[in-house]
Order: C-alpha cells, then structure tokens, then sequence
C-alpha cells in the first residue's frame, strides 16, 4: 500500500472512531469534553495530538467493563492482564475485532514466509494471557496447522514438535532458549527437525539472544509485538530483514512522545510508544500510553512494505517488569508481602536470566521480628506462603529468601526494589 | 521454672554468625549453650546466656532480629542410657519436641539438655510429676 493511501485510510478511520468512542464511551465523553475537543475538530491526522491520552490507571479506574464501547452481548471474548495494584487490565473483543486480531497474526506468520502449508507449533500459553490464543486463531485464519500445545513439560514439547513435523515455532524468546535446552539433554538436534522460522515476543530480548536461538534451531528468528490492550501480540511485527518491527498502521496509529511533555519527538527519536486502536470495537483507546520506551527507524525498509518500523523495546517508563511473558509490577508483589506479614515490607526483587533458561525472579524480604519464629519450620513454611500468595495473584514462581534486615539497599530512604541482572 | 533462650535471625553468609557472637562477646555476656538451626538461606542461632536482657539488647542494637523463647533445662544423668531414660518420658506423657540441645557443662555431674515444647508450663508440670529435676533459670545461667 502506497504511504499516501495508507494515511488516507488511517485518517477516514480516526475520524469514524473518535466519534464513536464519543458517542459510545461516557469516559471519553467526558475527557474530550473536558479537553475542549469535539469529534469535528478531528479534521486530519495530525489533529490527533488534540486528544487527550489514556492510560493503565485509566482501565483501572474503570474495571472491570467500564470502557468498552459495545455492551457484553457483542463481547465475544475477554483476555486480561496483571495491573499495578491488584486489579487486573481487562479487555473485550466483539467478533470483528477477533477477525482483526486474526488476521493480524497472520500477516505475521506471512511475514517469515508462513503460508497453509505449515504446522505451527504454538507454546505461547492459553488462557487470559493474550499470546496463545491470538496465535492460535491467526494461524487457522491463514489455514496453517495448529499444534496448540500452550506452556510447560518442555520433554513432551520437544517429541511433539518433532513428531509432528512443526515448521514454525512460537513462543517466548526466553522459551525458546529453554526448549533447546532440553532437546540438547535429550540428544535431539534441533536442526534437523522441519522447523523452518520461529516468531518470538511477549518480553524483550537482545539480537544476541536471536543469533543463539537461530544457531541452536537453523531458523529464522522474528520478533512480535503487542500488549493486550491494544490487541494482543500482532501489533507489530518483524519482517525477515530483521531490524525493526512494522506496526500495522491500518489498525493502529503509532506516536512517540517525549514522557514528559507529552509532546510528539520527531521519527528516529526516542520516546515513549503510544497507540491509536482506530478499527477496533470491544475496547478502542484513544492515544494509549504503553509505557515502552522504542523510536521510530526513518526511511524505508527493503523489504519492500511501506509501514513504519519501531526499533525493538529498549525499556518501560515504569518499574514494570516482564519475567517469562508475564507483567510484574513490583507494588503487586508488595501488596502480597504486606497482606502475609501485615506490616510494610522491606523487600527487593532480583531477576536472572540463566543462560539458555528461562527469566527467574527472587523476592528478598527482610525478616522483622514479627514474622521471626525460632523454629526452623515456621520460617520455611513463611516462605512458602509468600511464595504461593505471589503465584496466586501472579501465576509465577518466585524463590523467596529472607534476608537479615538493613540489608537490602535503601537508597535516599526508599527501598531499590528492583535488581534486574538479565542481559538482554 | 523457665528458661529463657534469645533466638536469633542468621543469613547463611560469611561472618553473619561471628556479628551475633562479637556483639555478645562486646556486652561481657556469657554463652552457656548453643545450637544452631540451618536450611540453605539462613539459619536460627538458639543461645542461652548468663544476662539475656543485656545479650538481646547488645544484638538488637546490631540490628538484628531477636526472639525470647520459654525453654525447659532438663538435669540428665550423665552414663549411657540417660537421655534415654528422659525421652521415654517425653514420649509417654505426649509431649511433642520441638527441638533439644545440650549443655557444655555439667551441673552438679549432671548434664543438662534444653528442651523446646509447645507447652512449656504443662510440660514443666508434668514433667516434675514423672521425677525429672527441671533447673531454674537461675541454675542455668550461672552453670
């Protein structure tokens, strides 16, 4: 698509979906109201800079259904993610928006040379975690084969894809490492399976990490993006040139702004990345601000595709962290610390990544003397049941140790809570 | 009849347990017995010693995390079979251990084992009833 029909296109549909928010959602009425600005002031596309944003806190405020825009009967589906203080980013998809997602996905299984042809081995879990069934239904979309083996039990997963002649592989970067891994120990040679490209993402990672994983496997190696709000993963995408990834503008339209200012940076800046949903139905936000630190790459790309490229994420604006595709928010872990010990923890987190395994995170929690039992076994059981409060509210695993207290590092009076020692 | 023992919160890491005793150590406390408690993180360093307020304020000062515990100091015969003897006891009467250690010195040719119950003043009763011979706490810090 020519760039100038592409921009005609995004314009017809910011305008259609600003008024449609307005007349459908009280909380933009009331925030374009407040703004000063009428669906009719949306006259091209750089107008958009007159809306105002939406953030996290926003969805929060309005959970669990507040900004949808259809009522549930055209909600056909809902995935949510973890959110800053317990309540949970929750999203809905009319059938149309389902459509979209699908056939997101499967431009970008298209974009590493996937066609029906293939079977697709998709370890991306299933559930409210947007990755695996996003990929799931935008596989069948392109009629490519479904293997919808979701996480976990690594063993299996490698006879599996072995077995069944998997061409394409999708999971988490970190995943992938590990599944190779595991088919080392069992004497299996991933380059000799059929396995042809793998599309990785749901947490960042290095052009190092791609050069292990293509070596390991003898694929090519793409990086997907997304966050549920906006859709799911196929937001973005790489192309096999394999140095950025194109946003699929005629859904969404991508800013980057300065975090402070708010303020638009020009193309190859950095800044924060913020989205325009202008096709979608359940949910559609208005200059979300995803909190992920990238730039735009200037000029264009030899692939041949006329959409404009993100740089791979270099950061978050916040304290968020990604561990094994799953959002982690520090206060959350916090929140839980709290609850079991009843008083203000002093606490830190660690992450690793291991080499060719998956991220692992420790929580340190200081000991105080309310929780400090002389008997061995109550301790132990305290670090379980921290332990296990962190994977209900989070569905991962963390080790818990407790730690002498004034021994975690406070730094001008509040706590570094975070420690992250991947190198990604 | 109770003893008081000062449990203390000890990372599994190089020089943590010395910091525990030097702090005593500075504060002229005398260490009448000790066991330490481990698992792979950290560890429960249990004493018993002849001023435990002085000893926990020292340690507490150090900043670190100190608990009193009741404990029962139990005179044993000191020939084979003695312990024995004691833990039969124990065991007829239901009294559930949760941990034991002993004394360095004798008390009278006696040796004296601490005991952790979950009952402290049942167990002391009872206990008394079968004929062992429980030590003040004053016996205890000055063995």
């Amino acid at each position: 698509m020519k760039r100038e029909d592409l921009e005609k296109l995004q314009e017809e549909r910011l305008k259609k979906l600003v008024k449609y928010v307005y007349d459908r959602v009280p909380f933009y009425k009331k925030k374009f109201d407040q703004a000063g600005v009428k669906p009719e002031d949306i006259k091209s596309l750089e107008d958009i800079s007159k809306l105002p944003f939406t953030t996290k806190d926003d969805l929060r405020d309005n959970y669990p259904y507040g900004l949808f825009a259809v009522p549930m009967k055209e909600i056909i589906r809902i995935h949510a993610s973890s959110g800053t203080t317990g309540k949970m980013t929750v999203v809905g998809y009319t059938r149309p928006d389902i459509e979209t997602w699908a056939d997101l996905i499967a431009r970008s299984i298209t974009m590493v040379g996937g066609t029906r042809e293939d079977i697709i081995h998709n370890a991306y879990g299933y559930g409210l975690f947007t990755g695996g069934l996003g990929i799931h239904f935008g596989a069948e979309k392109l009629g490519a084969t479904v293997i919808p083996v979701s996480g976990g039990n690594s063993q299996r997963q490698i006879k599996i894809m072995q077995d069944f002649g998997a061409t394409i592989l999708t999971c988490t970067p970190s995943y992938a490492l590990n599944l190779a891994e595991t088919a080392k120990e069992m004497g299996v040679d991933l380059k000799k399976m059929k396995l042809k490209a793998g599309i990785f993402g749901a947490e960042p990672w290095s052009d190092n990490m791609r050069r292990d994983i293509e070596k390991l496997y003898g694929i090519d190696a793409v990086d997907i993006y997304g966050l549920s709000e906006i859709m799911g993963p196929g937001v973005a995408c790489e192309c096999l040139e394999k140095n950025g990834l194109h946003i699929f503008e005629d859904h969404f339209i991508p800013e980057i702004i300065d975090t402070k200012t708010g303020k638009a940076v020009p193309d190859g800046e950095k800044g924060e990345l913020v989205f325009t949903t202008i096709t979608k139905e359940g949910i559609p936000l208005i200059r979300y601000r995803t909190k992920d630190i990238t730039r735009i790459i200037p000029g264009d790309c030899a692939c041949g595709r006329t959409l404009k490229k993100i740089e791979r994420l270099s950061g978050r604006t916040d304290d968020m962290l990604i561990i094994r595709g799953v959002n982690v928010f520090p206060s959350e872990i916090e929140m839980v610390i709290m609850r079991v010990e009843g008083v203000e923890p002093h606490y830190q987190i660690i992450v690793t990544r291991p080499e060719h395994g998956m991220d692992e995170l420790e929580v340190q929690v200081e000991v105080n003397e309310q929780m400090f039992s002389d008997e061995i076994k109550a301790m132990e059981s305290l670090e379980k049941k921290i332990a296990h409060e962190i994977y209900s509210v989070l569905g991962i695993n963390v080790k818990v140790t407790l730690v002498e207290p004034k021994t975690i590092a406070r730094s001008e009076g509040k706590a570094k809570r975070i420690i992250d020692k991947r190198k990604i | 009849m109770k003893v008081t023992q000062l449990s203390v919160f000890v990372e599994n890491k190089k020089g943590r347990l010395a910091e525990a005793v030097e702090a005593m150590a500075k504060a002229k406390i005398n260490i009448r017995a000790l066991s330490l408690a481990d698992t792979a993180d950290f560890g429960v360093l249990r004493v018993i010693v002849d001023s435990p307020d002085k000893a926990a304020k020292a340690m507490k000062d150090q900043g670190m995390v100190v608990k009193t515990t009741d404990v029962i100091a139990v005179e044993v015969e000191d020939k084979p079979g003695g312990l024995n003897n004691v833990l039969k006891i124990f065991k007829d009467t239901d009294i559930n251990i949760e941990y034991m250690y002993a004394f360095v010195e004798k008390n009278n040719e006696n040796a004296v084992l601490v005991f952790r119950v979950e009952n402290t003043d049942e167990a002391i009763k009872t206990l008394t009833k079968k004929g062992l011979k429980i030590l003040k706490a004053e016996e205890v810090y000055n063995i």
